[in-house]
């Protein structure tokens, strides 16, 4: 079981996140929380400077974060960008399709269930944030 | 027929897996009941009152006669002998048991079928006029674009936990066979001036406890903007639909709390992002999937005379036979709807006869209609007489098309877990009282839900019937005027309930009403609409 998962080669960011409001305020924080119900797009001035934004999933229901890591992605950011909270194994390839690229799961995930999870659809259908080709691309080169 | 290639395959295969190591794990206790509702809904398998049910999605509700043989060997294998066809172009099974299911799914999966997103609050499977490719009103097949939106939204994973579940229909004549506009999104396939095709894109459709018709949101979508447009259309929602109240989190009520030109803003202002992303597949990949819906090689010349001299074959043709864009072809509809019967419940055996025929007489194709009917889409007319006799031998030949007793209605208490009433016994019960008269009464078209969710469409009756319960007796409510059709419309309560012999007692003094009242060549619906509401609660309530 492990409390976190990271896909990065770089070394992790040591400075804690701090809200949205406080990241605004000051700042030259360069990690920063956002809440399900914040908008990602409020970051996109600063990505330059940030190198860790967290995307809280207060429930796994809570869909709202992966638009939010696509909007990230999509607008170039290229930092740590973290799921944390209720992030189960299923959640994980969705997830990482989204731009994730790292977790913090409240509970431990099996890690061999993960490995599972992330190599068993070898063709997806759409393009995503983690620039697989899908299978229109591969159909037609 | 699309037909797929490896990377389909390869996908579905994918899928069979990981639902086996899903159950595993739950039958294991690694996973919850909480934690795998959300995967096992996914995969359209619902925990009811006796039983799992499993919702086998049939796309845009096209099959060809393998897949319908294969729906057979599962209710005889896995189920009591009998499926369930329903309101969604799909197939219900009512008796599944949890270590079956990843079996089902291997079945499936090797003639290209799964239940991918028959549930959960994701993207439904979409679906479609059941005449499409064979009627003669279309402006073109609109399951291509179908089939190219089961891809895109298949695994979508930005719109894997969506604030509630979403239900797509695409149509491409005027009149509509699929309540396209009463779904999350409704498309019409269309062309403008130039000659271009594109769609009109109507969203925040739905019934459930707060119906609503959905308003028109882009007028003329071009076909090459289609997936970046619904794309952006799911962002918006997935960002700001509600999530704090169940009841709210249809986008329906946020299309309606922020108002359709606000939505229709945010929609644009996100599609014109969406687009420079690159996820519209080229125009190759739509003539890849077009051309599997080629025309089947229809004969040339043939006759389009009948002979109608047998009265009972000469009832069913003017019924369940509708016009057919080739000469010489028809399309017929099998109503499962015998009077007295479980609307859409269909024998193993019937499934099987039904696939026969289908490869026999209509290029091996068959439909699942939104009323729970199948349809062959391309009989030769020829043929319509042997093909009659057999239906007929089968108990498949109830000549009642779009008639009282052709009535939409859910599962019910008799299965459902949310039920607050039964709906089949009443379906059953109505079918009886009327069919002597179903005739003169003509085009009627009555749906009944066991309770306020509204699976059985009855806000879009002409007569809707829905089950409340009323101090724990079952109750049963009236309502007058809906329409699912091109004249969407949502039908009125018209007052106190009644129970299970009342509410047949009280559409008895209605169509006496509407008979009293009608103008030659009036359908019910036209005489409640031209006379108005009080009319018909008067003789109702006296
Ligand atoms: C296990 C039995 C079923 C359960 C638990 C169930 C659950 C629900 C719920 C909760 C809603 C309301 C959704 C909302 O308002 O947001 C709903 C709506 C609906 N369901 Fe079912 N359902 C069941 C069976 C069926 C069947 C047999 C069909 C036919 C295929 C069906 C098709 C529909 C349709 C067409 C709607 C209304 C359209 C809309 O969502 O706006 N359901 N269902
Ligand atoms: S309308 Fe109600 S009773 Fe009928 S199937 Fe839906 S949830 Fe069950």
């Amino acid at each position: 079981m492990v409390e976190g998962l990271r896909y990065r080669d770089d070394a992790a960011h040591e400075e804690p996140a701090v809200t949205l409001d406080a990241f605004l305020d000051q700042s030259n924080a360069t990690a920063v929380r956002l809440e399900s119900d914040e908008d990602a797009r409020k970051l996109l001035p600063f990505l330059d400077r940030l190198a860790l934004i967290e995307v809280a999933f207060p429930a796994f229901r809570d869909g709202r974060g992966y638009s939010a890591g696509r909007i990230l992605r999509e607008a170039g950011y290229t930092g740590e960008l973290r799921a944390a909270g209720d992030v189960l194994v299923d959640q994980i390839l969705p997830m990482r399709r989204c731009g994730f690229d790292a977790f913090a799961p409240d509970k431990p995930l099996d890690p061999a269930a993960v490995e599972r999870a992330l190599g068993r659809y070898s063709n997806v259908y759409q393009k995503a944030a983690d620039g697989r080709a899908p299978a229109w691309k591969l159909r037609h080169g | 027929m699309y037909k797929y290639d490896t990377y389909d395959q390869s996908i579905v295969d994918a899928r069979v897996e990981e639902f086996r190591d899903q159950v595993a794990r739950r039958m294991a206790g690694e996973l919850t009941e909480d934690q795998f509702k959300p995967l096992r809904l996914m995969n359209g398998l619902y925990l009811q009152l006796h039983a799992y049910m499993l919702r086998v999605a049939v796309p845009y509700g096209t099959l060809d006669s393998r897949q319908m043989h294969m729906l057979a060997h599962i209710a005889r294998k896995y189920d009591k002998g009998y499926g369930h066809f329903t309101t969604r172009q799909n197939i219900q099974y009512n008796w599944i048991e949890l270590k079956d299911a990843g079996d089902i799914l291997a079945d499936l999966a090797t003639v290209e079928m799964h239940a991918i997103q028959t549930s959960g609050n994701c993207i439904r499977n979409t679906t479609s006029d059941q005449y499409a490719g064979a009627a003669a009103d279309e402006v073109a097949d609109p399951r291509p674009w179908a089939e190219l939106l089961r891809q895109w939204s298949t695994f979508h994973p930005e719109f894997t936990y969506l604030p509630r579940k979403f239900k797509v229909a695409i149509i491409a004549s005027d009149e509509d066979r699929a309540a396209m506009r009463l779904h999350d999104i409704g498309l019409q396939l269309t062309q403008n001036e130039a000659g271009e095709t594109g769609f009109k894109v109507y969203v925040g459709g739905g019934m459930g406890r707060t119906p609503m018709v959905a308003p028109l949101i882009r007028d003329f979508l071009p076909a090459a903007d289609y997936l970046s447009y619904l794309e952006a259309c799911l962002r918006v929602y997935n960002r700001y639909g509600r999530r704090d109240n169940i009841y709210k989190a249809r986008i329906k009520i946020l299309v309606h709390e922020i108002g359709a030109d606000e939505y229709r803003r945010q929609v644009e202002e996100e599609f014109l992002h969406v687009k420079t992303l690159g996820i519209d597949p080229p125009a190759e990949e739509f003539e890849r999937i077009n051309a599997f819906f080629a025309q089947p090689a229809w004969e040339q010349g043939l006759s389009d005379e009948l002979d109608l001299s047998d009265p009972d074959f000469k009832l069913w043709v003017d019924q369940n036979v509708f016009a057919h864009k080739a000469p010489g072809y028809a399309i017929a509809t099998i109503s499962l709807k015998p009077i007295g019967g479980i609307p859409g419940d269909a024998s193993a055996d019937q499934i099987d006869l039904m696939a026969d025929l289908a490869e026999t007489y209509s290029f091996d194709e068959l439909r699942v209609t939104h009323s729970q009917n199948i349809v062959l889409p391309h009989v030769r007319k020829a043929d319509l007489y042997t093909l009659w006799q057999k239906l007929d031998a089968a108990g498949l030949a109830t000549a009642n098309l779009d008639l009282i007793s052709d009535m939409i209605a859910c599962p019910g208490l008799d299965y459902c877990s949310l039920a607050n009433a039964r709906s089949i016994p009443v379906a059953q019960k109505i079918s009886q009282r009327f069919a002597d008269r179903e005739a003169d009464l003509g085009e009627l078209k009555l749906k009944i839900s066991g309770c306020i969710n509204a699976c059985g469409h009855h806000h879009a009756g002409h007569i809707g019937i829905l089950g409340v319960d009323r101090k724990g007796t079952e109750n049963y409510q009236l309502l007058l005027g809906g329409s699912g059709a091109e004249d969407a419309s949502l039908g009125r309560i018209t007052g106190p309930g009644f129970d299970e012999d009342g509410i047949v007692d009280a559409i008895e003094r209605t169509l006496d009403r509407y008979v009293a009242t009608r103008e030659p060549g009036e359908r019910f619906l036209d005489t409640y609409r031209r006379v108005g509401f009080e009319t018909f609660k008067e003789a109702i309530y006296g």
